[in-house]
């Protein structure tokens, strides 16, 4: 491929991150598409929307399963074909992994790709077990793990093995928060330090409520076509020139490693072949951080920094807006929100704002290659795709 | 003791229930699974033999979960980790019994063997877990 487009993105849409009291999925679902539509005056959806593929984790949070058609129906497109993608936190990396396929292998050459959770209406402790079905159930959740437990878990081996510290993960989320204050998206706009997370509630040491994404209510989308029918809806398309997807085992337990994911490295490989960029060309990057420690470990499997280092990374301010290769601009999952569903397709959604200059205050000047990192469960999962822009 | 169906997550529960810890061997490769699965994922064989293991290992990490889910809420603050025992295999189990002074990456532990506190939403399998040596 040698980094030749392998799909454009004609435009993207974003709900508001935050808690929507009274509406269902389908509604915040409809927000983030309304705003695709405007955003692209030239796309006349029910003439040229051939597919729609949407990330949704979880069916026990509004009782509902069948999401692909749910939100086909609420958004005006039924008749095309409409396909429910599930990864966990995954869950529309995944489902623009599976546009990518669409559109390639010549079946609909404009797709519909996003991704929704509505999660704030249930309480904390439902949520942890609703996540926790991302893991292995006869080996994990039966004997108690929760999701911060198994990043927990490798924070401690990568405190153990690197002298990673408490403070390096705090200093992820002081970062990411004071991000987010510049995206009027996100969920959480408050400022917050290192003594704040350090002495915030534990969770599951040595997390604690400060190092945790949000339990959030959201939906992302963007529109996909061939390269070279994108100058038909924009003058400014945003190119996916690589794209990588790889799985693990299912349990924490069995990897090889527990200080990085190899579903990751495998798929950062991938997409950077693919795409002929280098990990030192990177402009700017929305990475998984579902817990701040997840953020470090990301900057070493994306080859942002050697292995052990991710800590000095952060520290050195170089992630940071205005840093080397600035990580996290919309406030990540840590503080712009994690509606696990949708959140694949919200880092596009971030880094197409930002290869098109329309990300404002916090804008990476002369930004021109992105990458996106969205990883599933433990990361039985991992999704990574590069993009540029022209 | 080799068959081809019994190498299933069920029966590797009922050895516990009588305080065994077994694992699966391939017969046509020779790898060894923990938990047993009926396919190997090496080699696709489906010949097994049973291989009893000591139950004692290495911690290789741990967490201490304060925010559990709904079951687990009633033992929380409790210690979960991941154990290395021999042959390369690794099992992850709750640590108890151990002071959180004492609880040290590297540290030498056996399994044990607890009662199910989960109601019956859950399997009622025999659980285990880890303690000091």
């Amino acid at each position: 491929m040698n980094g030749k487009p392998l799909v454009s993105i004609v435009s993207a849409g974003l709900s508001k991150f935050g808690k929507h009291e009274g509406l269902y999925a389908r509604e915040i679902f409809a927000l983030a598409l309304k705003e695709a539509l405007d955003r692209c005056p030239k796309l006349e959806p029910k003439r040229h929307i051939k597919a729609v593929f949407v990330g949704h984790m979880g069916e026990s949070y509004e009782h509902q399963g069948h999401m692909g058609s749910t939100a086909a129906d609420w958004g005006g497109l039924i008749g095309i074909p409409a396909t429910r993608t599930e990864a966990a936190c995954a869950s529309s990396g995944v489902a623009l992994r599976s546009g990518i396929y669409a559109v390639l292998s010549g079946l609909a050459d404009v797709v519909l790709v996003g991704g929704v959770e509505k999660m704030t209406h249930r309480t904390t402790a439902e949520v942890t077990e609703y996540l926790a079905m991302a893991s292995d159930y006869p080996f994990e959740q039966f004997h108690g793990v929760t999701f911060p437990g198994l990043f927990a878990m490798m924070a401690t081996a990568h405190m153990n093995a690197y002298g990673t510290t408490e403070e390096q993960m705090a200093r992820v989320a002081v970062k990411n928060h004071r991000h987010a204050l510049l995206n009027p998206k996100a969920h959480m706009q408050k400022e917050l330090t290192v003594e704040t997370v350090l002495a915030s509630k534990l969770v599951s040491w040595p997390l604690k409520i400060y190092d945790c994404s949000l339990i959030t209510d959201g939906a992302s989308c963007i529109i996909l076509t061939k390269p070279d029918l994108a100058s038909k809806f924009t003058d400014t398309p945003v190119h996916i020139v690589g794209s990588g997807q790889a799985s693990d085992t299912i349990g924490l337990y069995e990897r090889q490693s527990l200080t990085s994911l190899n579903s990751a490295r495998l798929a950062a490989k991938i997409a950077y072949e693919m795409a002929d960029i280098r990990p030192e060309n990177v402009d700017v990057a929305e990475v998984h951080d579902c817990f701040t420690f997840a953020e470090i470990m990301a900057y070493e499997d994306l080859g942002f920094c050697k292995v052990g280092e991710g800590g000095k990374l952060v520290e050195k301010n170089e992630t940071a807006l205005g840093g080397r290769i600035p990580v996290n601009t919309s406030g990540g999952l840590k503080a712009k929100g994690h509606p696990v569903g949708a959140t694949g397709v919200a880092q596009a959604y971030e880094i197409f704002l930002q290869l098109t200059g329309q990300a404002e205050q916090r804008q990476v000047k002369g930004a021109h290659v992105g990458l996106t990192h969205n990883v599933g469960g433990s990361g039985a999962t991992a999704v990574v795709h590069i993009y540029r822009s022209d | 003791m080799s068959t081809t169906s019994a190498f299933t997550i069920e029966q590797f529960y009922r050895f516990l229930e009588q305080r065994k810890l077994m694992a699966g061997k391939c017969l046509t490769c020779g790898k060894i699974h923990l938990p047993p699965r009926p396919l190997c994922d090496s080699c696709y064989g489906q010949i097994f033999e049973w291989v009893e293991l000591s139950g004692k290992g290495k911690l290789l990490t741990y967490t201490i979960i304060h925010v559990a889910p709904s079951q687990f809420q009633t033992m929380a603050p409790y210690t979960v980790g991941i154990v290395q025992l021999e042959k390369g295999l690794k099992l992850l189990g709750l640590i108890s019994d151990v002071p959180l002074e004492q609880l040290k990456v590297g540290m030498d532990l056996t399994i044990d063997f607890v009662a199910c506190r989960l109601d019956k939403t859950w399997p009622q399998w025999q659980r285990y877990c880890f303690k000091a040596v």
